[in-house]
């Protein structure tokens, strides 16, 4: 449905995107993921003809979006970083604005009407946008994109600056989305694509590191699991105790402490369960676990895996 | 196109800035007007237009400092530019907006000749021609001020700029008259908007100036399309 190859945008000197290629096929969610400043924001701006790229093209549903840009943006529907809302608007004219915008030949009202449903607009399409709170905004971002019924959906970091009910709201939304819609979705947090996408794509550095299937790259990351624990007792000899324990692998202590506990990540090897192992460890010393949770990984964590992984792999290949 | 149209017309009315502009420019005319003529009992027109003229150095950017600003400031820009509008109709929609708001103003103050011809006898196709070249101008204006709009974010900055663009394209013809230089007058002389409007006040449709007009008019228009196709590439 969507074909990125071989992008390469430079913004002056800065290299912003060098040589991203990805697909996405009919019906797929796919997590654009990367931290602040990877190039995430410029690849989807390329590929919605916001931006023209350096080399490199875009062909969405088989049409180029620079030789044939009006057939190539009438598929896509963005919501970008910021929605483009005109403030002054109501959210009725606004939606009307857009719809003649686009040029749609459906039945008007009942188009705006199920558009308004599905974001669940229709208390406040009455109402003038600035006066609305930023979930309601961001809804109306959505609104827009989905006006005219395109194939595909570009968000840019939907659930920036949104409350925890109202990034619940927006994930569930974009997963109905996903059943119609070809999704592209952009964020920085791993726990979204992880909630809501079929495929990540993982970039960083303006290079892609990663495209895989969800799963594959959620078991890649949980390889080794990794457990906070709070355990009251001398930290040295609880430190050593928990490295002797079996199947522990890595130890290490963080800045976090309370009267007379510490707080260690402990991290074991492969599949290994050492909850079990390490409670009788600490019995043994009569050290009390005051809370064990299992801990993710960080964004930068998981790059710093992938990339390993990456580089081994090549080197492997090599020998 | 059409839908961008409507839109900068019902923004032009839903804010003070449609109302503002036609207030000044009603009072601004009218008072240049009774000036002109109804005081110095005279029906003769060229003043009003001249003195007019500098007026719109303050008038148009009125109407054009937030065409481009604000979208860009909004991030609104980017609905239009990822929509299946092309970068033309956009800027044309834009234009004509801002055109249809001057065009109705100047309609407006075309009640001004109708006392003019209840108590004097004006000739009335030099007011017929003058209205034109100065509705020509305006537009020539407001294709000047889109363009130095589309350049910034920054209203203020647009309506300065547009402010003194169009004092120095008016003023030239004044500092023309100190100029040794033949080959120099000649060249500002031609060039000025001002100089060339002179032929009209004396009753003439200078069809030449009239072409300038438009084609001054059509290469801002194009170059404000420049300016968005380079922001794509940059």
């Amino acid at each position: 449905m969507v074909e990125v190859s071989n992008l390469v945008k430079a913004f002056g000197q800065k290299l912003a995107l060098d040589d991203v290629s990805f697909s996405v096929s009919e019906g797929e969610i796919l997590g654009f993921l990367g931290p602040n400043g990877a190039g995430k924001s410029t690849t989807l701006n390329i590929m919605t003809g916001y931006l023209s790229a350096n080399s490199g093209s875009v062909k969405i549903g088989g049409i180029d979006i620079l030789e044939n840009p009006d057939e190539a943006k009438k598929q896509i529907g963005f919501l970008p970083e910021q929605p483009p809302l005109y403030m002054d608007m109501t959210v009725d004219e606004y939606l009307s604005f857009v719809y003649e915008l686009k040029n749609c030949k459906y039945n008007r009202k009942k188009h705006l009407d199920e558009v308004c449903h599905v974001t669940k607009l229709t208390d406040v399409r009455h109402r003038v946008i600035k006066n609305l709170s930023k979930g309601y905004k961001q809804r109306v971002g959505i609104a827009q994109a989905l006006v005219g019924n395109p194939k595909v959906l570009v968000f840019d970091e939907p659930t920036v600056g949104l409350d925890p009910k109202q990034i619940i709201e927006v994930r569930n939304l974009i997963r109905t989305l996903g059943r119609e819609h070809t999704v592209i979705l952009s964020t920085h947090i791993l726990s979204e694509v992880q909630a809501v996408c079929d495929r990540i794509v993982i970039i960083n550095g303006g290079k892609i590191l990663c495209d895989k299937p969800t799963d594959s790259v959620s078991s890649a990351i949980n390889k080794n699991s990794r457990y906070k624990l709070k355990i009251c007792g001398p930290q040295r000899e609880v430190m050593a105790a928990l490295r002797e324990t079996e199947g522990v692998e890595h130890v290490e202590v963080t800045s976090e402490r309370e009267k007379d506990s510490c707080t260690y990540i402990v991290e074991s090897t492969g599949a290994s369960d050492v909850r079990k192992a390490v409670f009788y460890k600490m019995c043994e010393g009569e050290w009390p676990i005051i809370g064990m949770a299992p801990e993710g990984l960080s964004l930068e964590e998981v790059f710093m895996k992938l990339t390993e992984e990456g580089s081994a792999e090549t080197k492997k290949r090599r020998k | 196109m059409l839908a961008i149209y409507k839109r900068e017309m019902r923004a032009y009315f839903t804010t003070p800035q449609g109302y503002l502009f036609m207030a000044i420019f009603l009072c601004a005319s009218g008072f240049l007007f009774s000036l002109t003529t109804l005081l110095m009992q005279s029906s003769d027109t060229a003043t009003y237009f001249q003195f007019l003229m500098y007026g719109y150095i303050v008038l148009v950017p009125l109407l054009t400092m937030k065409s481009f600003a604000e979208e860009k400031k909004a991030k609104t820009e980017q609905l239009l530019l990822t929509a299946p509008v092309s970068l033309w109709g956009m800027v044309m929609a834009k234009f004509l907006a801002a055109f249809t708001m001057f065009f109705g103003t100047v309609v407006i103050s075309m009640l001004y000749y109708l006392v003019l011809g209840l108590y004097g006898d004006p000739n009335w196709a030099k007011v017929i021609g003058c209205t034109v070249a100065m509705i020509l101008i305006g537009s020539c204006f407001i294709a000047i001020g889109l363009f130095i709009s589309a350049l910034t974010e920054n209203q203020f900055v647009a309506a300065m700029g547009t402010m003194g663009v169009l004092a120095g394209l008016v003023v030239v013809a004044v500092i023309n008259g100190i100029i040794d230089s033949y080959a120099i007058r000649l060249v500002l002389d031609w060039l000025s908007i001002y100089s060339r409007f002179t032929n009209f006040t004396q009753g003439i449709f200078d069809f030449a100036s009239a072409f300038y007009y438009v084609s001054l008019c059509a290469v801002f228009l194009f170059l404000s399309v420049r300016v968005y196709e380079k922001r794509r590439f940059a």
